[in-house]
């Protein structure tokens, strides 16, 4: 019964995605009032009703109803209650109730917060939402139905693949997604500005809040996703240039241009029509993503169960929705009103650097990912891109527009005096210099170019502390003056000033994983000790575990590092016995400065056992820095002025603001 | 190698005693496409297949092959794609080139952006006041006022 | 000019787009042989069944023939088995079966229980022969021939559409060919 009030109310959701649409659209056209008001309530209406068909759906999975497919398909009594929830996501049918989910919470929260939208374009932005709301809802309710029944109900459900029964990647999709589909609102604004053909300034101001908590969700997610795959997946390894990934670091990729280019139309009312592109172009790199993953059309190590018929109706949405999108830019950007002069050398400058640098990586890992595709279409031969072309192609690309974001935040608006910046930059670059031969001398292996890596990072940070420094007069203006401006400082600027400190950190970590990672391979006796660095690393034996769900072969390990105190550590093979699947569960003790992780291979012990022992180097510092980050975007988010939404005339007194 | 993810799937009876060789077993291994995986390379992958085509590289080298030399005789009998690094050939020369000929036109657009610019509007560069000058300016001139 | 360049964003996903729409009809998990006309690489396989004679490339010289790998533990393999045992028993093309990756113990018996449509089988437990022609899975089927070069693979179960469509014109074309 609440199978199918389910199904009944996300068919109410979509009628009124029809009507919010319909009373958008005519109500701007038309100006009236009482019709704009409609469209707001119908958002809200909306948004409530997918809720509650996703409730149900969430319902029949706590009870274990196997008579829904969906249900059957991917739950089983065994399962921890925890997971039969995050179960509810865990497939294709249910992600994409998630995702219509999280496009009626977006549009809902402009219903209600946009209070200080002017009227017709808050309408025309809810009813592109809208517009796309129906798309997808008419794809759920056609092609991918999650309330199908089947007869006779099954006893018991075929499991769950037990990767997916983890916390780490039971939050990942719900994350992301505010990421992935919270940009379709940057998307909205844009379309609607150019239904409006007027952009200026405070355009800019109310799409960026929406853009940074678009922004920061989809770090977190895309973080949360490459932190599980180090955990879990028994290789050490946090990026694999899947095509998966890809789908999700292209919108970040874009995304964060868009962010830094909108400052641009706030501050200085320039570079609009490229902003609105942007605005596209991120949303259309979701929806592209959307596409790869659930198509078929490549493969990937966790695409979704795939489908042609479902491909060829999430490649119409599309071409709607791209294709009418781009469309409409070609027709109406060009007669945007340019904006105000800005020399090269300056801060509009250097976003509009960042931009250049940022989408070139967005359309190389683009190149990259859909090349095997388009190839083979062309002329039928089959060819693999794979890391090895995204790390040649990629990191020289990124390394500039790293060393760019140190000298872009001193420069002025409109006109920026660069030899000023790096004058003001030089301790930072004697201290990166001095760093970097450090590294490059003491490393070992692969040192000049771990020592580049390194050496980036320092100079960030510094032009992010350099920055902060000068911008409450440090060297000139007595303590009191100083500490007084700190404290003065918005949060928006903060918030700049932490993502930057912390992709630095994030660069220290990536650098030491990807170039001073190191293993042992040895197949261990009992009580034999195998040593890595400064560690000794003694077998213990195996033991058997139950779990809920599984059984665990459980080796044992007494660590001794240096002369700490010795501790223990365990790493496990684990077999699901539902769905006939093993999983390698890491033995991991993280450290600032190293991780030691640990995994066991299958084998008979009558040779002995098959361990792995790696040193993971400064890999927390990957997750730190992208938390970091992720705090920065949401710091930013509640500064004073976004809620205020006006804007604001800027006062003569203190230093420019920096952001 | 930038950035080079050497998680493995290696067990310790198949490693080569000379470091060497194993190094280079290693470094060709995670070009080298486990074609029964989603994506993984044969130094990644638990595979039976991954297995089989790590001994054989190792047998290779033992042998005396060069690098090339195996990659041709994989690439002979399953194809350019067990490579997981695409040779650079006509059939690739966008996907390796791209990247720059973008990054190219990306400065040459913005390059004309900066030109037209400043044709539309005569005003000289040194003119243009920046944030701060105009403060001043105002400044100034509210004082006097 | 300057409005060209704002089409440029379109055009570029038009033509995208009838890539992926394109891409849609294909199998990404499809790989091509690459041994196609050339020459069967040399191997020299024993016999499943001991005390028989083994396979080696010369084999091929002179006729037709069919190879076809396949394993106990394979299911689509089973599926595809009653269709070898018809063209065994229909025609003359001799059907050389590769057991790959598989207990010899076990084949036998598979055998037995669901007869034996091959000529000769080779044993391939340590997927030497595999490596050389570029197997990745079972079933796998290759047309070779009367010079010993390789036209045909196929990946994955023959059935009878694809034996009436593709395999059967295809051996009847290289019988029309001259040497």
């Amino acid at each position: 019964m609440i199978v199918e009030l389910g199904h009944f109310t996300l068919i109410l959701a979509f009628v009124f995605s029809v009507t919010q649409a319909a009373f958008g659209f005519t109500g701007a056209a038309a100006q009236r009032i009482d019709w704009i008001n409609a469209a707001k309530i119908a958002a809200l209406v909306q948004f409530l009703f997918t809720t509650l068909a996703f409730a149900a759906l969430t319902y029949a999975y706590v009870t274990s109803d196997f008579s829904v497919r969906n249900v059957f398909e991917n739950s089983h009594t065994l399962k921890p209650l925890i997971y039969k929830i995050s179960g509810v996501w865990g497939n294709h049918e249910g992600s994409m109730l998630l995702w219509v989910l999280v496009l009626a919470l977006f549009g809902a929260a402009v219903a209600r917060f946009g209070g200080n939208l002017p009227s017709t374009l808050r309408a025309r932005v809810l009813g592109v939402q809208a517009l796309i709301g129906i798309a997808f809802l008419t794809f759920i309710l056609a092609t991918s139905n999650p309330f199908e029944r089947i007869v006779p109900a099954p006893a018991d459900g075929q499991g769950l693949n037990p990767l997916l029964q983890d916390p780490g990647l039971a939050l990942h999709p719900p994350i992301l997604y505010v990421g992935y589909v919270g940009f379709s609102v940057a998307f909205s604004f844009a379309i609607a500005a150019l239904i409006e053909g007027n952009i200026d300034a405070s355009w800019a101001r109310w799409v960026r809040p929406w853009t940074l908590l678009a922004w920061s969700f989809l770090t977190g997610g895309i973080a949360l996703g490459s932190w599980w795959a180090y955990y879990e997946l028994g290789w050490g390894g946090w990026w694999y240039w899947d095509p998966v990934e890809n789908a999700s670091l292209m919108p970040w990729l874009v995304g964060t241009a868009l962010l830094h280019s909108s400052i641009v139309v706030e501050k200085r009312n320039s570079l609009k029509s490229w902003t609105i592109l942007l605005s596209i172009l991120t949303f259309a790199l979701s929806l592209i993503g959307t596409f790869l993953v659930r198509s078929g059309v490549l493969t990937s190590v966790h695409t979704f169960a795939t489908d042609p018929d479902r491909g060829v109706f999430i490649l119409a949405i599309l071409c709607l929705a791209i294709g009418g999108g781009l469309a409409l830019y070609a027709w109406r950007a060009p007669h945007l009103k340019g904006g105000r002069l800005f020399q090269p050398i300056s801060r509009e400058g250097g976003v509009l650097l960042n931009n250049l640098l940022l989408t070139t990586a967005a359309a190389t890992v683009f190149l990259g990912t859909v090349y095997p595709l388009v190839l083979e279409v062309f002329n039928g031969s089959k060819i693999s891109v794979g890391p090895p072309y995204f790390n040649a192609t990629f990191v020289p690309l990124m390394a500039p527009l790293v060393a760019a974001v140190a000298v872009g935040p001193l420069l002025g608006w409109k006109r920026g005096d660069i030899a000023g910046a790096l004058s003001r930059l030089k301790a930072t670059a004697l201290t990166a210099i001095i760093v970097f031969i450090f590294v490059a001398w003491t490393a070992g292996q692969n040192s000049v170019w771990a020592a580049l890596g390194i050496f980036l990072a320092v100079w960030l940070a510094g032009g992010v502390l350099t920055e902060l420094a000068r911008k409450i007069g440090l060297s000139r203006k007595s303590p009191m003056e100083s500490w007084r401006r700190l404290m003065r400082i918005p949060r928006s600027s903060w918030g700049m000033s932490l993502a930057h400190f912390g992709l630095a950190v994030f660069i220290i970590g990536a650098t030491g994983l990807s170039f001073w990672k190191e293993e042992k391979i040895v197949l261990m006796q009992v009580s034999e000790t195998a040593e890595i660095k400064d560690y000794r690393v003694t077998f213990n034996g195996v033991r058997d575990q139950k779990g809920p769900n599984y059984i665990a072969r459980q080796a044992v390990f007494t660590i001794q590092h240096k002369d700490k105190e010795k501790f223990s550590m365990t790493a496990e093979k684990r077999r699901y016995p539902v769905s006939q699947q093993e999983t390698t569960e890491a033995g991991i003790k993280s450290g600032w400065l190293e991780d030691l992780y640990i995994v066991i291979g299958t084998n008979d012990e009558k040779n002995g056992q098959t361990v792995r022992i790696y040193l993971m180097p400064l890999v927390g510092w990957v997750w730190m820095g992208v938390l970091i980050m992720v705090f920065g975007g949401l710091l930013s988010l509640t500064d004073r002025r976004f809620r205020i939404g006006v804007p604001e005339r800027q006062k003569i007194a203190g230093p420019s603001p920096a952001e | 190698m930038l950035l080079t993810e050497s998680a493995t799937a290696v067990e310790p009876s198949e490693l080569l005693e000379n470091p060497h060789l194993e190094a280079r077993a290693r470094s060709l291994s995670v070009d080298i496409r486990c074609l029964v995986c989603q994506n993984q390379s044969i130094d990644d992958s638990d595979a039976d297949l991954a297995k089989d085509l790590r001994k054989l590289v190792r047998k290779k080298l033992k042998e005396g092959a060069s690098d090339e030399d195996i990659r041709d005789y994989l690439v002979s009998r399953y194809g350019e794609f067990v490579l997981l690094r695409p040779r650079i050939k006509s059939d690739t020369y966008i996907l390796w080139f791209g990247p720059f000929i973008i990054l190219l036109a990306g400065i040459i657009g913005i390059f004309i952006f900066f030109q037209r610019r400043s044709k539309s509007n005569s005003t000289q560069p040194s003119l243009i006041l920046t944030e701060d000058e105009e403060k001043r300016i105002s400044e100034l001139t509210n004082n006097r006022g | 000019m300057r409005q060209l360049l704002f089409l440029l964003p379109l055009s570029t996903f038009i033509l995208l787009a009838a890539y992926f729409g394109l891409g849609l009809t294909k199998d990404p998990g499809l790989i091509p042989s690459a041994l196609i006309d050339k020459p069967a690489p040399t191997f020299d396989l024993p016999s499943l069944m001991p005390g028989e004679k083994g396979i080696n490339e010369h084999d091929f010289k002179g006729k037709i023939s069919i190879v076809n790998v396949f394993a106990s533990w394979c299911v689509p393999c089973l599926a595809e088995h009653p269709i070898w045992m018809q063209i065994h028993n229909n025609t003359s093309i001799p059907i050389y079966g590769i057991v790959w990756k598989d207990k010899r113990e076990t084949a036998m018996r598979w055998l037995e229980k669901h007869g034996n449509p091959y000529t000769r089988i080779g044993y391939d437990p340590l997927n030497v022969f595999g490596i050389e022609w570029g197997v990745y899975g079972a079933p796998e089927t290759y047309i070779v021939d009367k010079t010993g070069r390789i036209r045909f693979k196929h990946v994955g179960p023959i059935f009878p559409k694809l034996w009436q469509s593709q395999i059967f014109p295809l051996v009847e074309k290289i019988r029309a060919e001259k040497q």
